[in-house]
């Protein structure tokens, strides 16, 4: 039991801790703690895989600006806790478990299949921001400079839908 | 014994620096706001805490017991979940930051070399960013946990601000980054050592690596403006102020609650500080070449002539309880600064964190000296000036300074 | 070291619990946030596929999929916010009439 494997599982634990309280949650704001807290603990597992810059980025951008969206949106629209609705007998004592076996069925396959694939390595010989940036501006130029114009894209997009109307 | 400590030094040895470090952090925060209230009362030509030891010594343990013992009240209607988390956050993240950050050279203590801070990390500078992207929830959550419409609106402006003069701050520091090749702090603070230059090699002034740097005047203004907005302080405390809107986020917090606030918020400035010195300053370089040797002993020259002046202060102190404290902190002093000149083997260790701890405090006194002099922004300015002044002019930092480089690179 | 068979696993079980959370909740900010999770997971398969084959295409990728949801989450967002006002409640099970 080596120390990266206990550092592993406690980092697993924590994100399909935080994804189960997401559905469990019955307040979005809840549900939107529980999600940055998995995505804290990906990039915990992304740093432990060697990935640094990757983490870096997904603590900066996704959970320090996206997930800070979704907060303010929350906040803003007060929203309230969930109601109960009926549900199906059936949705309800047959859904969960047969997910759950489609979940299982799946890591199953999963483990045989790849279990011959090597272990992640911790460090490459390169930094991987610097590995990262060479592929990145070398051989990703094109797809670099069309997320550049989504972003544009999707900011013209967000400023005109939150005009008012009649403006 | 010793075999069980040699095996388990890996992680005896930070934890041994990270108590070192809590407690060094604490006592600083605390005397921290001493220091804050006695220059703004200076700069207002009073004299701020003067009673409760001598020259108001003890007044950050009054302000400690006061915060133990009042009642922490429980407002109706708070979200449990976010009104408690919120400032366990922002503390634990605070404290967190400092653990990345190098207060001295690599050094080597009973035989074992060190690096004097807990954590060295490669990506020591991005941890930091990350750390503060994540503080805006301890604000925003504190806002809307309290069932309170200003603590509402004020956790919301700030929690805004904060997202918008974290950009500028990130972007600033890029040019440092350019010129450096290495997110690590240690390795950006060896970047500025030039054996010669001394002042000039560091990152303000950019005379480092043989002319392969540009000055980063710019990018200093931008990080250090941008980094007054992130911990919320005077002139950018409009969510916070108490005449605009009753405190803003924390208002329903109390006591033990509130003190976490305060002690999370000082500890971001000493952060800031931290930050701004080693990419900008030159972090523990002395500003003097490194072939002037004789500048090692200025510690003992500054500390015994301040240690002689408390204690003949001290002596003629108006309590008997200063007429003690006073002229024994003059003796220490004195005996520290002699010490010091007389033997150099401990006086090498000493100059890093010498210069460090020097820098940091004079940043400080220029965040307390802004607090004492600047009006506060309205907040509609403070969002213009953060998106339409200070995120160009990063930008700009940026573009000038990979021209001058590429242009340096190609001869 | 952790055989990337680990971390495929705990991806499938995210994108499982994802898909849940999708399927079950009700509050649309909710739904919204599974959709992110998902994404999430698929951004572990992808950086645990690029570490075993020592490349680096993957990270690159994992950049482009954190860039292209944060531009989805505010335009998303966004039109949440824009139906909240006009139809005063974020359940989805009111969105059932292509009329107001």
């Amino acid at each position: 039991m080596s120390a990266v494997l206990v550092i592993f599982y406690v980092l697993a634990g924590l994100a399909v801790l935080g994804a189960v309280t997401l559905i469990l949650q019955s307040h979005p704001i809840h549900s939107a703690l529980s999600l940055i807290l998995v995505m804290v603990s990906l990039a915990g597992l992304y740093l432990l895989m060697g990935a640094e810059f990757v983490a870096a980025v997904q603590i900066i951008v996704y959970g320090g600006a996206v997930m800070v969206l979704f907060v303010f949106v929350i906040m803003l629209l007060n929203a309230g806790e969930e109601e109960h609705t009926s549900f199906s007998k059936l949705a309800r004592f047959a859904g969960i478990p047969l997910a759950l076996a489609l979940a299982g069925m799946i890591a199953a396959a999963i483990a045989r299949s790849s279990a011959h694939l090597p272990a992640p390595a911790m460090s490459g010989a390169l930094t991987s921001t610097k590995r990262l940036s060479m592929l990145l501006f070398s051989e990703f130029v094109y797809p670099f400079e069309l997320t550049s114009f989504l972003i544009l894209v999707a900011i013209v997009g967000a400023i005109v839908l939150a005009q008012r109307e009649g403006n | 014994m010793s075999d069980f400590l040699s095996q388990y030094a890996f992680i005896l040895i930070p934890i041994v620096k990270v108590v070192i470090l809590v407690f060094l952090v604490l006592t600083v925060d605390a005397y921290l706001t001493l220091l804050e209230r006695k220059v703004i009362a200076h700069i207002q030509a009073r004299w701020g805490p003067y009673r409760v030891g001598p020259h108001g010594l003890l007044q950050p343990l009054a302000d400690g017991v006061k915060f133990i013992l009042k009642e922490d009240p429980l407002p109706q209607g708070v979200d449990k979940k976010a009104y408690f988390f919120a400032p366990f956050l922002t503390l634990m993240l605070s404290l967190t930051s400092l653990a990345v950050i190098p207060f001295g050279p690599d050094i080597t203590i009973f035989g074992h070399k060190t690096y004097l801070g807990v954590a060295d990390v490669n990506i020591s500078l991005l941890v930091l960013f990350a750390i503060t992207a994540l503080s805006v929830y301890g604000v925003a959550l504190a806002g809307w946990g309290s069932n309170n419409k200003y603590s509402l609106l004020g956790g919301l402006r700030s929690s805004a601000q904060m997202i918008s003069y974290e950009l500028a701050m990130t972007l600033s520091v890029v040019g440092v980054l350019l010129m450096a090749g290495t997110f690590s702090l240690k390795q950006i603070v060896e970047m500025q050592h030039t054996g010669n230059l001394g002042i000039l090699g560091w990152n303000l002034f950019g005379f480092s690596r043989d002319g392969f740097g540009f000055t980063q005047i710019i990018g200093c203004v931008c990080f250090f403006i941008a980094a007054i907005a992130e911990t919320n302080r005077i002139p950018f405390d409009l969510p916070e102020a108490e005449s605009e809107l009753v405190a803003g986020y924390h208002t329903e917090y109390a006591s033990m609650k509130f003190a976490m606030f305060f002690i999370g918020e000082y500890t971001a400035m000493i952060t800031v500080s931290c930050l701004s010195t080693i990419l900008f300053f030159g972090g523990w370089l002395s500003p003097f070449p490194a072939t002037w040797t004789f500048t090692h002993y200025l510690p003992s020259v500054l500390l015994i002539p301040i240690g002689l002046w408390v204690f003949f202060d001290g002596i003629r102190y108006e309590t008997i309880f200063g007429r003690i404290i006073l002229p024994a902190i003059g003796t220490a002093l004195t005996v520290i600064g002699v010490v010091l000149a007389r033997f150099p083997a401990i006086n090498e260790p000493i100059q890093g964190p010498f210069w460090f701890l020097l820098k940091v405090f004079a940043v400080l006194f220029f965040y307390i000296w802004m607090r004492g002099t600047l009006p506060r922004f309205r907040y509609d300015q403070l969002m213009d000036f953060g998106w339409k002044f200070l995120l160009p002019l990063s930008i700009a930092n940026v573009v000038i300074t990979s021209a001058y480089l590429i242009w340096r690179m190609n001869g | 070291m952790v055989p990337t068979n680990y971390y495929l696993i705990l991806s499938a079980i995210l994108f499982g619990l994802g898909v849940l959370a999708f399927v079950f909740k009700r509050n649309i900010i909710t739904i919204f946030m599974s959709i992110e999770l998902m994404l999430n997971a698929v951004n572990l398969a992808f950086v645990a596929f690029s570490q075993a084959r020592g490349q680096s295409d993957g990270e690159v990728f994992v950049l482009f999929v954190i860039v292209v949801a944060a531009a989805e989450a505010a335009v998303g967002l966004g039109i949440i916010i824009l139906t909240a006002r006009n139809r005063r409640s974020l359940n989805v099970e009111r969105v059932d009439l292509l009329k107001l």
